[in-house]
């Protein structure tokens, strides 16, 4: 028999989803029985996000709901059914499968639906609105046999599906009503840097242009005719004219709506019924519609407050700042962007050059910021966006903050001046307090307050101020966010790198007498040595124990071999691919056994032999090279191995040849030395057999070429790749490939992974698109040079090692006799040798 | 290796000698077998330093890493931290002061030091400390 209060909640959007998400937060939600509601067919996803479901054509990436998030919380979840009546005196609502539930408490979250505007023709076949992943679904399949796409509609969601259109390889067309693109959000002068930013991407952007009439076209399916009397020819139409709120159940229920549509809440989200709240989009909150995630995630809260008794925050309306990244083009506009305020100033700065514009309005006495629009660079956002949300004061000459700095130095807000309460990150209301409450408790970098705290996870607008506010902490708390490599060098490793690059230095000591900041009276020590050896390594490209080089190298690399917990090593030999003839797998075999080797097949799809004594070593490899073996760097920071599936060779689903592809990117990159490891991978079709996502780098054949994926990890902290790159040929995809390595060599830190050398990048997976594919620094040639470099002078380090008796020297374990170290004991375990433990070594002494 | 010395026997004072200079590179360590005085094979670590002003240096301390329990100290990488002159354990990355064996992680774990010296060309090393530990068992 139960008690609980019977709450419906109906829409499965976003908001929806939050306010879920919130009242489990509350501990409150045993007291409900919840009866959730979804049109959609799956559950709730993330629609800031929906164009991102183009990457990989997989909703798991873009879903919002934990594993067991429903079940395990007693929740009744109902997709694919629409509620289609709430009947208030019965208190039942009902929906079109035929359920019918009883109420107490509806929360009402339908969201809005696209806006289509009457036009003759609006109801043809091969138009869409982009508002579902069923939406991105049709417009997939119908770009597959048309050759052009127009947009309907200049605004944020306009832009994004145009950007969803040119990716599809369709001839790409807007077309905005009003003169300029973004007219509500942007000024004129902005609007036209954003068109002509957007042109320049290849997208024909035709303001002014009124559609009358959509009519068969004579080359493509549609043809589209103006006002003007112009015509357009178009195989796609896709309509974003604006959102409406999903509001028909709640007028046809009776409550209280605007006059333009919305259903009217008040601070606690409650409607004209005191049993019934709506949230999200779908709310009328002092007249207005909120079309942002942010807001709608607070009315969640404070439904679920209310609802709950647990919290006291109301809903007191939302600050409609955006900033977003355009086809690559930072767009931002804060507050009051067109300068509507009366007696405001403003001022103004345009680079026709570079194609930026920025405009700040400011209170007519100068001492406060109003609004401001950003259009090509929008790295002031934050900074300006704090200064208008906490009304603080603007230093003298406010146009100082957008101008660029003639000497290098910021003129953006000291984030000690904001106080704990600054909402950081709207998107995920992440306050200054949180932030440095996560500090507190140990997070001290990025990636940590990332997924402590959710900080800029959502649209990433405000990574540059958490990135401040977080390393001001640090500092304050004694962690001096101390760049510096060691004690030995006050520069970072990008900025190492740089140095020993510029000033072509080559060795440890000219870098130390050059560099050193203990004034020449340093050694060096086990952080910089190792450091300054692969930079030279990735600069130089010398064998690793060269005479001046070998001083520098971790044992790893010095005995080139992976020491073991017993001080023995390992031997692995590279097998390109996996790929190995039945003759040089005897070879490994001959050799395992004959020096009574540990073996086991890797995960690299290679063979590793363990419990090689360092004085064997080189007799090990003498047999191995003799047989046409090289090294495989097992040992190295350096490219371990590129794994593959035999493709589409064997396979009957492979549509590239993936097997030749990995041997050549694992000849390619042999040898490269780099901040951390460096994993490839390469599967012949999307079934992914390889694990290509779980990698640095990421190869997935498709019908057209090859899909680049970037910085994924396994490991400690997995994490999947992002995609890069679509339907690369060949030798597209190795120029970036080329040059993504070589960026990541030139500017990680020491032992950064490239995972999170992304997360931690300002602008993150966007910025490197910029600087890789559209050579946003103008680094491309140099970094193809670099990488050209190495790879033209690679040699098999032990290949080279066994034929200089010198070297050989430094192999044995003592330096005044031939014995072996008396404490390396093996025993046998499942056939093979494995080190004797300490109990085990005692035993034998005393046999 | 210009000599093997295995039948080499120490007593508290002797200098034994163990290998010419130059078979240790500069700035790095190798490993000695020595027999002490209770004929049991013992492993020492020997570094050379040059310092940036061209100062050569000697140490010994033992080869045993008390971390990993495993035979390697002589294949850390030297440097100095804090005006200290160290050497990392490769496995576990602890520093060792090379003139007292201190760990500079862990006070209450050292290694212990022995007296090393160059004579002519040849690296001579005495045991004494470890005579002293002898001396405190028994
Ligand atoms: C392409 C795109 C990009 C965007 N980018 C951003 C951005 O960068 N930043 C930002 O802040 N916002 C962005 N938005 C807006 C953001 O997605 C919305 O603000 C958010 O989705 C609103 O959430 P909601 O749950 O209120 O509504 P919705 O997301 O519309 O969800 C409502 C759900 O309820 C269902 N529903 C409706 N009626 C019924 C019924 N009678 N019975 C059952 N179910 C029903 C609907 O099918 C829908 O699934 C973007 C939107 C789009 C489309
Ligand atoms: S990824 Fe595709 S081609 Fe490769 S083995 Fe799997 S199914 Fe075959
Ligand atoms: S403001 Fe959008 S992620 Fe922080």
């Amino acid at each position: 028999m139960s008690t609980k209060i019977k709450l419906v909640v109906i829409g499965n959007g976003p908001v929806g989803h939050k306010f879920l998400e919130s009242l489990v937060d509350s501990g409150k939600s045993e007291d409900y029985e919840v009866t959730v509601f979804g049109e959609e067919p799956i559950p709730a996803y993330d629609r800031v996000h929906l164009t991102s479901w183009f990457k990989t054509q997989d909703v798991k990436d873009i879903n919002m709901v934990s594993d067991g998030f429903y079940p395990n919380n007693n929740f009744t979840l109902h997709t694919g059914d629409k509620v289609t009546k709430i009947d208030r005196f019965k208190k039942v609502v009902v929906s079109e499968n035929g359920v019918s539930v009883c109420y107490d408490k509806i929360i009402l979250a339908t969201g809005s639906f696209p806006f289509v505007p009457p036009v003759p023709g609006h109801q043809r076949d091969n138009i869409f609105v982009y508002r579902t992943i069923e939406d991105l679904e049709k417009i997939t399949a119908a770009a597959k046999t048309g050759k052009v796409g127009a947009v309907i509609g200049g605004g944020l969601l306009g832009l994004e599906a145009a950007k969803a259109l040119k990716n599809l390889d369709l001839e790409t067309h807007v077309i905005e009503f009003a003169p300029r693109l973004m007219a509500v959000q942007i000024d004129d002068g902005g609007g036209q840097m954003l068109r002509k930013k957007i042109q320049d991407l290849g997208v024909s952007v035709h303001t002014q242009k009124n559609t009358q009439n959509i009519g068969d076209g004579d080359s493509t399916v549609h043809k589209m005719s103006f006002a003007d009397g112009e015509e357009l020819e178009t195989d796609i139409i896709v309509f974003s004219a604006g959102i409406r709120p999903r509001d028909e159940l709640a007028r046809q229920a009776g409550l209280g709506m605007g006059a333009r549509g919305g259903v009217v809440i008040n601070n606690n989200c409650l409607t004209s019924d005191a049993d019934i709240y709506a949230i999200g989009e779908v709310a009328l909150w002092d007249n207005k519609i909120y079309g942002l995630i942010a807001p709608g995630n607070a009315m969640a809260q404070a439904a679920v407050d209310h609802l709950t008794q647990t919290g006291t925050s109301e809903f007191a309306g939302a600050d409609m700042s955006t900033k977003l990244k355009l086809m690559g083009v930072d767009v931002a506009s804060i507050g009051d962007a067109h300068g509507t305020t009366p007696n405001c100033r403003s001022y103004t700065y345009v680079n026709d050059r570079e194609e930026v514009y920025k405009k700040i309005v400011v209170s007519e006495d100068d001492k406060y910021l109003l609004g401001a629009v950003l259009i090509g660079d929008a790295a002031e956002y934050g900074s300006l966006l704090q200064f208008m949300l906490n009304k603080m004061e603007l230093p003298s000459e406010p146009e100082g903050l957008i101008l660029p700095s003639v000497d290098g130095s910021s003129t953006g807000i000291g984030v000690d001046a904001l106080p704990d309460s600054a909402v950081l990150c709207s998107c995920m209301n992440v306050s200054k307090a949180d932030v440095i409450d996560a500090v507190q408790a140990g997070a001290c970098d990025m990636a940590a307050i990332k997924s402590c705290t959710k900080a800029a996870t959502g649209c990433g607008g405000c990574t540059a101020l958490v990135t401040q506010v977080l390393n001001n902490e640090l500092e304050k708390n004694g962690v001096e966010v101390n760049t510096d490599l060691c004690q030995h060098f006050a520069y970072t490793r990008q900025d190492l790198y740089n140095i020993i690059r510029v000033e072509k230095i080559k060795s440890f000591e000219e870098l130390l007498a050059k560099h050193d900041s203990t004034s020449g009276m340093g050694l060096g020590c086990d952080i910089c040595k190792p450091t300054a050896a692969s930079i030279f390594a990735s600069c130089w490209n010398e064998h690793i124990i060269d005479k001046k080089l070998h001083g520098l190298q971790d044992t790893n690399d010095y005995y080139m071999g992976n020491m073991q917990k017993d001080g023995t090593y390992s031997v692995v030999p590279r097998v390109a691919g996996g790929e190995i003839t039945p003759e040089k797998l005897i070879v490994l075999g001959k050799v395992a056994k004959e020096f009574n080797l540990y073996t086991k097949i890797t995960g690299g799809q290679r063979v590793d032999l363990f419990g090689a004594r360092s004085e064997q070593l080189p007799a090990i490899w003498k047999i191995l090279v003799d047989a046409g073996f090289e090294t495989g760097h097992a040992y190295g920071k350096s490219l371990r191995t590129v794994k593959s599936c035999v493709g589409s060779t064997w396979c009957r689903y492979g549509v590239q040849d993936s097997m030749a592809m990995a041997i050549l990117l694992e000849n390619r990159y042999k040898g490269l030395r780099s901040p951390h490891k460096l994993k490839m991978a390469v599967s012949g079709c999307t079934r992914e057999c390889a694990e290509a996502q779980s990698k640095d780098l990421g190869i997935i054949a498709t019908e057209n070429g090859w899909n680049m994926y970037v910085c994924g990890n396994g490991g400690m902290k997995p994490r999947h790749a992002d995609l890069f790159a679509a339907d690369l040929d060949d030798v597209t995809l190795i120029k970036y490939i080329d040059r993504l390595f070589m960026f990541y060599i030139r500017t990680a830190d020491r032992l950064q992974r490239t995972s999170v050398w992304m997360d931690n990048m300002e602008g993150g997976l966007e910025y490197l698109k910029s600087v890789i594919i559209d050579d946003k620094l103008g680094l491309n040639s140099e970094l193809e040079r670099e990488m050209a470099n190495v790879i033209d002078s690679y040699q098999c380090e032990w290949k080279t090692t066994i034929e200089d008796p010198e070297k050989l020297k430094r192999f044995t374990h003592f330096v005044n006799s031939k014995a072996q170290d008396d404490n390396i004991i093996f025993t046998t375990e499942r056939q093979q040798i494995r080190p004797a433990l300490a109990s085990e070594k005692l035993a034998t002494e005393t046999v | 290796m210009t000599q093997t010395n295995k039948n080499t026997t120490a007593n508290k004072d002797d200098w034994l000698s163990i290998c010419q200079l130059d078979d240790i590179l500069p700035n790095m360590g190798c490993c000695a077998l020595v027999n002490t005085a209770d004929e049991q094979a013992k492993q020492i670590a020997i570094f050379r330093i040059i310092s940036p002003t061209g100062e050569e240096q000697l140490f010994a301390v033992d080869n045993y890493c008390p971390f990993s329990h495993a035979n390697i100290i002589s294949r850390g990488i030297v440097g100095d931290l804090n005006n200290k002159i160290v050497v990392a354990s490769p496995l576990y990355k602890q520093h060792f002061e090379l003139s007292s064996g201190q760990c500079l992680e862990d006070e209450s774990v050292f290694l212990n030091s022995y007296a090393v010296r160059l004579n002519g060309s040849t690296v001579e090393l005495a045991l004494s400390p470890l005579a002293k530990q002898q001396q405190k068992k028994a």
